[in-house]
Parts: structure tokens; C-alpha cells; sequence
């Protein structure tokens, strides 16, 4: 009877402990999510949770039972016991019961993840080192949207000079925009290193691996904004290329769209005309800052070797041509990407001009937009 | 068998340690060499455990305090590089050394040169990694699993060392698993059949084979990534007609059996300790023993449970989770058999045993979490996130880590002569068991909550939890302060111990003195006790 009390005693405090961690669920669990397939995945979480808390009651409360009765110092006596095939039996059979109990469900929420219906709408996620590019794949290749999402987080929210933001390190700049109730169908791959593109409330989580395409699909039920992240360490800024998704009706969903194909129309017209320099270093900066600062950092110095620097050395003070075809097209094998595929001419000749001449680099020349149109136009 | 101890010559004089440094370096004495392993093996914990601590300071608060991005790859890094195979796999070499003869009643190991060998390549090949540190570029900073082509096209100039230590310990850990087997296998004392030998040398004897056959896989894919990086191959590179996925394929079929290589030798000293304790043989060691068999054998074709994002068709999925599913069979049947020899047992509860019950315990809660993440779907969930890391340092360290300490304060009397201060031993027991918990526990929410793994800064809902973790690592790392402290008195002195130092041991190394001789089992004992524990 005694012991029985102390047994109390000993678990009463737990039992208290986890009923305040129930008060804040969210802090502590999985979330649901949004899709059918997350609560799938939700529910078959919370079974395998509660069986293994039930062992865990078992072994640890015999442990426990054990510990409290059978100690030298309340004169138990040793038995001599050491072999029982029957109940050794029974322990290896009950958990094989248990785990297939287990495995069905499981079976049936992957087959349903796996299953390749017919899709709604086609979206490529390329993963770059550290941010990501959506293509709404199309039929029509002039109607094709096509944009990068980078963190929007600032310098300064990170290095603790200003507060933090509500969304601190989970909010982008181009959010992935999806109808709601329509199958999305994901088209995942990545153009340098192994990115992971996981949104935790679509329950979607695929790895981005360069030279390969893989799917993944989702059905959102509710509009919303959706946050994740890159989950597969590539690099320095793994931990800074979040991923937001916005669900929105159907009709905000074709509002979006139109607008996103008008933008796309306005930045081909600006690279038929001549841009003054002031305009170029303008522009230059800012797409320096958001694409480049990563890696060749704020003052061009870079972070040698991995990332070089751009001042005075190289071809940001040489052969403009060799400048243009390593931003273009980039350095296979290396982190300095192909900016062709992700910037438009204007971007791309603005960003090479302002390497040019920023820094001390006065090379004092410049690339239209224009002679880049046509060369990009044929890649 | 027997052969071998009747070339035993009487003439051969037997002397004691040669004096000064020397004896270090040339020794081929299996507990010199045990006692080198255990040192190397405790520096390299707190080497690991600095940068564990650099780590945990920054993920103290949101934001970046303390180190930078690049730094912070390249501390997780070699922490998880020097953990793996600078302090738990030497640390069980270490015991291995010690222990395996004098539990089977040989006189040493049988390639006592080679053995040598062995232990003096670790101090290279991780000076060589270590300074790496030190190099243009940083240290490696893809990850202990060094994906490709993250570690290869994309990764700093310091990888071919890294590829050069790898090689190194692992052409250390082949020659010290060489030698366990053929040590186990020929130079047992007659009488002692492989049915009567200790757990522990049972367990060992499994690990060594799964040494064997994995080591060179790890070999083979760092040359790959070698080959890649310096001689124009593209074995991973899907440019080049090769495939990055690949390498997760090979990495694996080396590092799930690696994660059993840690943990079946710990299963082996919880296996003696708890018998001792309890004053009880251990229940079903032929089960036992065929469990640590049959988690060996599934241990070679679960490897993709890593890989579940990867994209592998469902048939593959569905084959990976069952068999992981599978893995939790034998491993109840030991905790099982753990709980089933406490009880009625007549137990105290001494320094080794708190530890072999928290191992108990916490890997229990480690195998549990290790359930949750066989089962695919959900999978995709935890993977990659603080789950995972939880789930993996509850059966490292509360897990293996535990268990080496439990093994030191077990059979340190035994080793110096000398009973550790057993309050302290209690205090650093109970220190770290708490620590170990507030650090690992709250991962759990944090990973269920969303935040991945690797990344040195992350939103502010996580702050809390990870706050609460980072002050857990404090109190554990520095509660190994407390464990060298108490370390380093036994070996100086203390309450002199009995040849079988704890009432209810059993087995052949408690019925030599203390400290054990120099040289032991010159001649075969001749009563060969059944199997204990
Ligand atoms: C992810 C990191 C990264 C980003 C982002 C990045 N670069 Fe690079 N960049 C590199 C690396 C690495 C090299 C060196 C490639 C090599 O090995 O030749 C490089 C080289 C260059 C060079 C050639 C330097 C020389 O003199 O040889 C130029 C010019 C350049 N980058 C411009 C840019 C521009 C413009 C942007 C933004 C639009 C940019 N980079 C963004 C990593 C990056
Ligand atoms: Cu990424
Ligand atoms: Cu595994």
C-alpha cells in the first residue's frame, strides 16, 4: 500500500506538467494543417504518439513499480528467475500486432499522396542558393509567369539592430500565389545544390535536387497565407530561404494573374529604350541587393575563396563581354548561378553596370538593355 | 583454439609498464591501449562539446549574436564529425580493449602491433581535421552527411582533408575491428563457448562485423566525392550523367549501420550492469543475443528511412517503412528483457546503475521517437526538422553517451584500484540526467512546431523552447567538468577496491585483482562462470 502511495507521489507531477503543456498546443505539436492530406498525416502522428505513450506507461510504470519494491534496501530478496519462453513470446508477437495495427493506416495516407491525379495547374519550384523560383507552367509561353522569392527579412531585424517583424525570417518578397480548391500540382527541382521545399500545413515536403524533377500536389481548402521553409542544409543561408504560400479564391486567384502577365508585358517595353547611367546604377544597387549581397556582399569584397570579390580585380574591371556571359550564364559547378534564368535584361545589364562603376571599379561604361534582349532572347 | 594458449612459453618473463612517454607511443598492451582510447575519446567529447556549446549560445535568441552563417555550418559540422567518430565510437574501442580479454579470459588482444596502430592514427587524422579550422575557406560546412554537391562542386577547399581524415579513422576502426573478431573468435579460455561470453563481448563482436562491412562503403563514397571533386568524374553530378541521390544511397547503407555500430556495445554494458545491480542473471540472454543479430542484419536494409523525401517511387516507401517498423521488434525485446531482470530483483542503486536505468529509459524515448519517424508519411513532416534531432540525441547521448559513463563508473575500480567518491558520482548523474533532458526534450516541440534543423537563426515561435534547450546544454556540458574531476581522483586514489568490487558482479574480470595487473589470464583461468549478464 505504501509503495503504492510513493507511486502516486512520483507521478503526479508529471501528469500535471504535460496537462500544462496541453494548454498551448500549437508551441509544441504538429499542426494540422490545411489539406486533406495533412489531417491524414496529423491523425496518423497523434495514433503512433498515444501507442508509444501507452508502451511507455507500461515499461516505465513496471520500471518504476519495480524500482520502488524490489530495492536491497527494503529487504527484497533476489529471485532467481531468468528465462520464461512464453512471455518472451508474447513480447515479440505484441508488437508485431501493434506495428501492422500501424502500417495500414500509413499505407493508405502514403498510396493517397502518391496518387498522380489529373492536375489543375502546373508549378515549377526551382530551389537556388537561397531563394526560390516559381514558373506557372504553360502551354503558351508568352503567358508563362515566372518570378523569384528571396527573404525579406532585413539585415538589421537579423543582426539585432532593429526589432524583430512579426513574420521575422518567414516572409518573402513574391509570395507563391495558388487557387484554393484547385490541384496544384508541384513540379520540385534545383538548379545548384539540394534545396527542400516544405510547406508544413500542405503536409508537402520534397527534396529540390539539381537535374531532377520531382512531384508533389496539394489540395488547400482554406485561403490563407502559408509559411515554410527550405529544409535541406544547402549552404550559408539555409536558414534564410523561407517559403510563403498565398491561397486565394478563384477569382482573386485571376486577378493575380492578369496582373502578373501586365508587369511581365511593362518590364519587356522598358528593354527597348536606352537607359541613361544614373538610371542603370539606380536600378543596379537594387538588384545588386536583393540577388548578389549574399555572396559578393555589400562592399564587393565578397567572402574569399567561396565568394570573390569584385573590386578591382577580375572581370568587373576586364573584358565586359566575359562579365556579361559569367551573369548570364553563370559558372557551372560553382555557386555563381546563371542570373539569365532569373533576371530580365534590364535587371541583368543594370547589375553588370553597376559592378562596373561601384566600389571604386570606375570603368565608366555601361550595357544597354537592349544589345542583352537580343542575346538572351536567343538563349 | 586451445592451440594458441599452449604456445604460451613460461620462459617468457613478464614485466611491468615501460616508464615515461614511451610506454604511450610503443605499448601494445591491450589497457594501455584501452586507457589511450578512453583519454582520446574524452577529449574529443569536450572538443565536440565546445562547439555544441557555440551552437547552443547562438540558437539561445532569435537573431545572430555569435557566430556567422558560414561558421555555424561548419560547427555543426565537425561537431557531428568529431561526436560520431572522435568520442563514442574510440570510446567503445577504448572499453573493447580493456574489457574483451580479461572477459574471456585472454591474455590480450590478439594483434596487439596492429592494435597499436589503430589507436595512434586517430590523434593524426583528427589534428588534420580539426585544422581544417584553421584553413582558407573554413572547415567543412555541409553537414556530418556531407551531401553531395554540396560537399563536393560547392564545397571549401578543406573538403579533400576531410575526405583524408575520413580514410584514416576509417582505416582505424577496420583494424580494431579485425582485431576484436579474431581476438573473440581464437583466443577465448577453453570452456568458454560463445553461449557463456559476456553481452558485451557478444555485442562487440556483432559492431565489429558491421565495421567491417560498412567502413569501406564510407571509404568508397568519400573517394567517390574525391574523384568528383578533383579528377573530372560526376558520380554526382546529374550534369555529368550522374546523380546526386546516389550518394545519399551509399552514405546511408554506411550510416544506419554506423548509428547500430554506437549503440549495440552500449546495449552490451547495460546488459552486465543491470544484472550486477540487481543481483539477478540477466533474463533471456539467448534472446539477447539473437536480437542484436537480427538488429544488425535489418540494420543493412533500412538505409533509405534517411531518404524518405528523396523521391523514391511508393513501392520503395512502403518496403523502407516496414522494414524500419520491423527494427522496433528486437529492440523491445531487449528493454523488455532489461525490465524483466530488474524485476524481483534486490537492487541498489550505485552510480552505473542510475545511468543504466536513465540509458534504459531515454533510449527508450529515443526508439519511441524512432518509431514515429519509420512511419513515411509522417515522415515527411519530421524530416529535417528538431524531431529528428531529438530523436537522435536521445539515443546518443542519453543513449550511447550514457552508456560509456556507466561503463567508466562501473569498471573504473576495476581499471585503478581505486572506489570513485560515490555522492559525487551521484551528482554528476543526476546533473546530467537533467540537462540531457531540458536540452533534447524541448526539441521535440520545436521540430513538431516547425523549425528545421542546421539553420543558426529561426522565427520567433520558437524562441522559447530553444532558450529553455540552449540552458539545458549549459548544465549538461559543464556537468562533465564534474565527470573528469571525478575521473581524474579515482585514478589518483581513493578507497581501495576488492577484486570483485560489487557484491552481485559476475564474470571473469572480477575474479583478477585490483587494479588489474598488468598482464592477465597469462594462463587460462580455469573455471569459465556461466553467462551473468
Ligand atoms: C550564391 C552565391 C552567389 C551569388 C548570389 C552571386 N554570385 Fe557571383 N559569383 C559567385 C561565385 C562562387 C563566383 C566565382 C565563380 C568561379 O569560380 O569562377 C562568382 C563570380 C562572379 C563574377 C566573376 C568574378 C570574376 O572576376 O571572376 C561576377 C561578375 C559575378 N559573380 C557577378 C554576380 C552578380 C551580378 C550577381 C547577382 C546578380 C552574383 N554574382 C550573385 C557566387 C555568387
Ligand atoms: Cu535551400
Ligand atoms: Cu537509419
Amino acid at each position: 500500500m505504501n509503495t503504492v502511495m510513493r507511486m502516486w507521489f512520483a507521478v503526479a507531477p508529471l501528469l500535471l506538467l504535460s496537462n500544462a503543456a496541453l494548454a498551448d498546443w500549437s508551441a509544441v505539436n504538429m499542426r494540422q494543417g490545411v489539406t486533406e492530406i495533412s489531417r491524414g498525416v496529423y491523425d496518423l502522428h497523434m495514433i503512433i504518439f498515444y501507442v508509444c505513450c501507452v508502451i511507455g506507461v507500461i515499461v516505465f510504470g513496471t520500471m518504476i513499480v519495480s524500482m520502488l519494491m524490489h530495492r536491497k534496501s527494503i529487504g527484497a530478496e533476489p529471485a532467481t528467475f531468468h528465462e520464461n519462453t512464453r512471455l518472451e513470446v508474447i513480447w515479440t508477437v505484441i508488437p508485431i500486432v501493434i506495428l501492422v495495427v500501424m502500417a495500414i493506416p500509413a499505407t493508405s495516407t502514403l498510396r493517397d499522396m502518391y496518387e498522380a491525379g489529373e492536375s489543375d495547374l502546373d508549378i515549377e519550384v526551382r530551389g537556388y542558393q537561397w531563394k526560390w523560383q516559381y514558373t506557372y507552367l504553360n502551354d503558351d509561353p508568352a503567358k508563362e509567369i515566372q518570378f523569384m522569392s528571396a527573404l525579406r527579412t532585413s539585415q538589421d531585424e537579423i543582426n539585432n539592430l532593429e526589432n524583430k517583424g512579426e513574420h521575422y525570417l518567414l516572409d518573402v518578397d513574391n509570395p507563391l500565389v495558388i487557387p484554393i480548391n484547385k490541384r496544384v500540382r508541384f513540379l520540385v527541382t534545383a538548379q545548384d545544390v539540394i534545396h527542400a521545399f516544405w510547406v508544413p500545413d500542405f503536409a508537402v515536403k520534397k527534396d529540390a535536387i539539381p537535374g531532377f524533377v520531382h512531384e508533389a500536389w496539394t489540395v488547400v481548402e482554406e485561403p490563407g497565407i502559408y509559411r515554410g521553409q527550405c529544409a535541406e542544409l544547402c549552404g550559408k543561408d539555409h536558414g534564410f530561404m523561407p517559403i510563403v504560400v498565398r491561397a486565394v479564391p478563384e477569382h482573386e486567384y485571376a486577378m493575380w494573374v492578369a496582373e502578373k502577365q501586365q508587369e511581365a508585358q511593362a518590364a519587356f517595353e522598358t528593354v527597348g529604350k536606352t537607359w541613361s547611367m544614373e538610371e542603370l546604377m539606380t536600378k543596379g544597387e537594387e538588384v545588386y541587393m536583393q540577388h548578389c549581397v549574399a555572396c559578393h556582399q555589400a562592399n564587393g569584397q565578397g567572402i574569399p575563396p567561396a565568394f570573390p570579390s569584385l573590386v578591382g580585380q577580375g572581370v568587373s574591371v576586364g573584358s565586359i563581354d566575359d562579365h556579361i556571359d559569367i551573369v548570364l550564364n553563370g559558372k557551372a559547378g560553382t555557386a555563381m548561378q546563371a542570373f539569365g534564368l532569373q533576371l530580365n535584361p534590364a535587371e541583368v545589364a543594370a547589375v553588370i553596370t553597376y559592378e562596373r562603376n561601384a566600389w571604386g571599379n570606375n570603368m565608366n561604361d555601361m550595357v544597354q538593355p537592349k544589345k542583352l534582349g537580343t542575346m538572351m532572347a536567343s538563349q | 583454439m586451445s592451440a594458441v594458449i599452449e604456445e604460451h612459453h613460461p620462459d617468457d618473463h613478464h614485466h611491468g609498464p615501460d616508464k615515461g612517454i614511451m610506454r604511450w607511443v610503443f605499448t601494445t598492451n591491450h589497457k594501455d591501449i584501452g586507457t589511450l582510447y578512453l583519454w582520446f575519446s574524452f577529449a574529443m567529447f569536450l572538443f565536440g562539446g565546445v562547439m555544441a556549446l557555440c551552437i547552443r549560445a547562438e540558437l539561445f535568441q532569435p537573431g545572430l549574436q555569435i557566430v556567422s552563417p558560414e561558421l555555424f555550418n561548419q560547427l555543426t559540422t565537425m561537431h557531428g564529425l568529431v561526436m560520431v567518430f572522435g568520442a563514442v565510437m574510440p570510446a567503445f574501442v577504448g572499453l573493447a580493449n580493456w574489457l574483451v580479454p580479461m572477459m574471456i579470459g585472454a591474455p590480450d588482444m590478439a594483434l596487439p602491433r596492429m592494435n597499436n596502430y589503430s589507436f595512434w592514427i586517430l590523434p593524426f587524422a583528427f589534428s588534420m581535421l580539426a585544422s581544417t579550422f584553421l584553413m582558407e575557406g573554413g572547415a567543412p560546412n555541409f553537414g556530418w552527411t556531407f551531401y553531395a554537391p554540396l560537399s563536393t562542386d560547392f564545397a571549401p577547399p578543406s573538403v579533400t582533408f576531410f575526405i583524408f581524415a575520413v580514410h584514416m579513422m576509417g582505416i582505424s576502426s577496420i583494424m580494431g575491428s579485425i582485431n576484436v573478431i579474431v581476438t573473440i573468435l581464437n583466443l577465448r579460455a577453453p570452456g568458454m563457448t560463445l553461449m557463456r561470453m559476456p553481452l558485451f563481448v557478444w555485442t562487440w563482436l556483432i559492431t565489429a562485423y558491421l565495421l567491417i562491412a560498412v567502413m569501406p562503403v564510407l571509404a568508397g563514397v568519400v573517394t567517390m566525392m574525391l574523384m568528383d571533386i578533383h579528377f573530372g568524374t560526376a558520380f554526382f553530378n546529374a550534369g555529368g550523367g550522374g546523380d546526386p541521390v546516389l550518394f545519399q544511397h551509399v552514405f546511408w547503407f554506411f550510416g544506419h549501420p554506423e548509428v547500430y555500430i554506437m549503440i549495440l556495445p552500449a546495449f552490451g554494458v547495460v546488459s552486465a550492469i543491470i544484472p550486477t545491480f540487481a543481483r539477478k542473471k540477466l533474463f533471456g540472454y539467448d534472446s539477447m543475443v539473437y536480437a542484436s543479430a537480427s538488429i544488425a542484419f535489418l540494420s543493412f536494409i533500412v538505409w533509405a528511412h534517411h531518404m524518405f523525401t528523396v523521391g523514391i517511387p511508393l513501392a520503395g516507401e512502403l518496403y523502407f517503412m516496414y522494414a524500419t517498423m520491423l527494427i522496433a521488434v528486437p529492440t523491445g525485446v531487449k528493454v523488455f528483457n532489461w525490465v524483466a531482470t530488474m524485476w524481483q530483483g534486490s537492487m541498489t542503486f550505485e552510480t552505473p546503475m542510475l545511468f543504466a536505468i536513465a540509458f534504459v529509459i531515454l533510449f527508450t524515448i529515443g526508439g519511441f521517437s524512432g518509431l514515429m519517424l519509420a512511419i513515411t508519411p509522417v515522415d515527411f513532416q519530421y524530416h529535417d526538422t528538431y524531431f529528428v534531432v531529438a530523436h537522435f540525441h536521445y539515443v546518443l547521448v542519453p543513449g550511447s553517451v550514457f552508456a560509456i559513463m556507466a561503463a567508466v563508473y562501473y569498471w573504473i575500480p576495476k581499471w585503478t584500484g581505486n572506489m570513485y567518491n560515490e555522492p559525487l558520482g551521484k551528482t554528476h548523474f543526476w546533473l546530467s540526467f537533467i540537462g540531457v533532458n531540458i536540452t533534447f526534450f524541448p526539441q521535440h516541440f520545436v521540430g513538431l512546431a516547425g523549425m528545421p534543423r542546421r539553420i543558426p537563426d529561426y522565427a520567433l515561435q520558437f524562441a522559447d523552447w530553444n532558450m529553455v534547450s540552449s540552458c539545458g546544454a549549459f548544465l549538461f556540458g559543464f556537468s562533465q567538468l564534474l565527470f573528469l574531476f571525478i575521473v581524474i581522483q579515482t585514478v589518483r586514489g581513493g578507497k581501495p577496491a576488492t577484486e570483485k568490487v560489487w557484491e552481485g558482479a559476475h564474470g571473469l574480470e572480477w575474479t583478477i585483482p585490483s587494479p588489474a595487473p598488468y598482464h592477465t589470464f597469462s594462463t587460462p583461468p580455469k573455471e569459465i562462470p556461466e553467462a551473468h549478464g
